[in-house]
């Protein structure tokens, strides 16, 4: 597998009016040829903000102020507005969690997924237009396309919509498929629908996928490497397997450990104390350090490296240190 | 679970909710529900969007006004019938906590005032009393005294829960409908507000009606569970049971619906996939509401409507092919 995107020490800022939030504090990751990266955090971890970075989608008040995103070698970060519209929905596509906000109420959806080509592929003639249209609409699993062009998003249940934007998104066949909590807003049988279709999809047209989500079982299902985010940075990536069964950071362990299992009938959960640090004032130390049941000194003063577990799982814990050895378990 | 002989402390009986809506049309959100609470009990409401749960909950607070049937709270009838006094009396025992933290505390009162107010209306505690009570309540939830001058705004996410859950505790209620408190929660926070819950349901003997679409949380929570399916109860029994021997396929389903946070255990699930979507809920047709989308309908399904019946002990469902 070769490597599409690889983002290099992206640092990003979002300006308000009660002073700089250090929303992504220098992040690394990377994503190969036909793989789904996961990228796993709550909210306010940064992880909305480093795929918008990727998208050139930041809001007004937020700046990319170091690090570099290399697409195939191309560095997106220095790219204009302009020259990152001719990236997205043809070379990265993004869809997002609520599949009623990111389609317009008042086109029919047939158009929706043209305005995409027209933008895109001046190459193509209407009727060519149409057809692509409609092959999409059936390729996300919807029946009946030459009815269904003809409808407005209100027409069609939540599992639709987010069907026809996932069409939207596939048009210019993208290499990269960014899906923001995508099956947040839906229930659960029809979540089991959608990912269904995107690895089914993602067979057929050979995209990679990044998807970012805080539902566990979500990326037990999907992913084959994932990335955990504790405030504002990557404090774990792994394979899938690696994370569930060798995992490494106390964050993750701690995720992994609040979810009810049968065994905690009657018991309590194991819930992580506290909550997320102020990323207006980021701790100088480890971000977890002070919900951390391990914590040590150093934890508190100086910010763990970057530290090779096995292969390629990589953890930012002080616990991996050889000199912590004695204290892990 | 619950033996024969023990008194509910909820009975609700035949309840039906309806709503108009536009030209001659209605929408029965809640049809024809009938169960029982017991003290000390928790009982799941699970179910898709739309499919009613929220309603119930309401509509047994007496936020909405039932259309039909009965809500009968320890031996007495909650109707309109009842004297000003009684209806307070009820109130005062029957309390709600919110799905949404950011929109069930009004922003411009304190934290002080926010808890206090149910204390206000029922008149139980003044002056110095009642600020004793807020902070007693804030410490029971994991808050502290200097919480109780601070804004709603000044708070995250699960604090504003614990500030809700405070607010609810305030008049010491006896049963609590709790209406996917965890939902808009972040993980690493949800267990946290779970365990809050269950400490309080121990210490203060609360009986709990839990609405959730999370089904693992449901199933740690509650002794038995109801699975609603457009405005129906379609299964009721208890948690271990509802999630190891399923009758409804709707249940069964929805339970094979939910991923597991395990990638092994995922890659080789066989999933039962439902073909299409809720079908709408204004216009629906004859016979089981599910028998659009199930694998096992036959013509009975589509022309009879099934009724809840005893599968086993304890163990309820509405279809005409369950054993």
């Amino acid at each position: 597998m070769s490597r599409l995107l690889e983002v290099n020490q992206l640092r990003v800022q979002i300006e308000t009016q009660h002073g700089t939030v250090q929303a992504v504090r220098g992040i690394s990751f990377h994503l190969d040829e036909q793989e789904t990266l996961a990228i796993v955090g709550e909210s306010g971890s940064g992880k909305s903000i480093s795929v918008k970075s990727i998208m050139g989608l930041l809001p007004k008040n937020g700046k990319i102020v170091e690090g570099s995103i290399l697409l195939e070698g191309k560095d997106l970060a220095k790219y204009s507005e302009r020259q990152m519209q001719s990236v997205r929905g043809s070379d990265i596509s993004m869809i997002f969690q609520d599949p009623m906000t990111s389609l317009n109420p008042t086109m029919i959806i047939g158009k929706q997924i043209v305005e995409v080509l027209k933008e895109h592929r001046r190459d193509m003639t209407k009727a060519q237009m149409k057809e692509r249209a409609l092959e999409l609409i059936s390729l996300v699993g919807i029946s009946n396309p030459e009815a269904r062009f003809d409808q407005y998003p209100h027409q069609l249940s939540g599992g639709m919509r987010q069907r026809v934007v996932i069409a939207v998104a596939l048009a210019c066949d993208p290499r990269i498929l960014i899906a923001d909590e995508p099956t947040t807003a839906l229930d659960v049988t029809i979540q089991a629908q959608i990912l269904d279709l995107m690895r089914d999809l993602q067979k057929k047209i050979k995209t990679s996928i990044i998807i970012i989500t805080h539902n566990l079982g979500v990326v037990a299902n999907i992913a084959d490497r994932v990335a955990v985010m504790y405030g504002g940075q990557l404090v774990e990536t792994a394979d899938v397997r690696d994370l569930f069964y060798e995992t490494a950071h106390p964050y993750t362990k701690g995720l992994l450990a609040s979810i009810p299992k049968a065994s905690d009938k009657g018991s309590d959960l194991t819930a992580i104390p506290g909550t997320p640090p102020d990323l207006m004032e980021p701790p100088k130390g480890c971000p977890f350090a002070a919900r951390c049941t391990k914590t040590m000194e150093v934890c508190r003063q100086y910010p763990p490296k970057d530290m090779l577990c096995r292969g390629t799982h990589r953890a930012r814990c002080w616990l991996l240190d050889e000199r912590a050895k004695a204290l892990r378990e | 679970m619950m033996s024969a002989e023990k008194k509910p402390l909820l009975e609700v009986k035949h309840l039906k909710k309806y709503f108009p809506v536009g030209k001659n049309q209605t929408l029965k959100a809640v049809r024809d529900i009938s169960l029982n609470l017991y003290k000390g009990e928790t009982l799941g409401l699970v179910g898709e969007s739309g499919c009613g749960k929220s309603t119930f909950g309401r509509t047994v607070i007496q936020l909405y006004e039932p259309t039909e049937g009965t809500i009968i709270y320890e031996g007495r009838e909650i109707n309109n019938s009842l004297s000003k006094a009684e209806r307070h009396e009820f109130t005062r025992k029957m309390q709600m906590i919110f799905q949404d933290p950011y929109a069930s505390l009004n922003p411009r009162m304190k934290v002080m005032d926010i808890i206090a107010e149910g204390m206000d209306a029922h008149g139980v505690y003044k002056g110095q009393e009642r600020k004793k009570k807020v902070i007693e309540l804030l410490e029971t939830v994991g808050l502290s005294e200097e919480h109780a001058n601070r804004f709603p705004h000044e708070f995250s996410g699960g604090q504003r829960q614990r500030v809700g859950i405070a607010r609810a505790l305030a008049v010491d209620p006896e049963f609590i409908i709790c209406d996917e408190p965890i939902s808009a929660l972040d993980v690493s926070i949800q267990a946290q507000v779970i365990n809050l819950l269950k400490e309080l349901q121990k210490k203060r003997d609360l009986t709990y009606l839990f609405i959730a679409h999370d089904l693992s949380m449901v199933k740690h929570i509650s002794d038995r569970i109801g699975v609603m399916y457009l405005g129906s109860m379609v299964e009721l029994t208890d948690s271990e049971t509802l999630f190891d021997d399923p009758v409804h396929p709707y249940t069964q389903a929805l339970l094979s619906a939910i991923p597991i946070p395990d990638p092994d255990v995922e890659k080789s699930r066989n999933r039962i996939m439902l073909e299409g979507s809720l079908p709408d809920p204004i216009r629906l047709s004859e016979g089981c509401l599910f028998a659009g989308r199930c694998p096992y309908a036959e013509d009975l399904c589509r022309k009879n409507t099934p009724e809840m019946k005893e599968v086993r002990p304890g163990h309820f469902a509405a279809c005409h092919k369950a054993k």
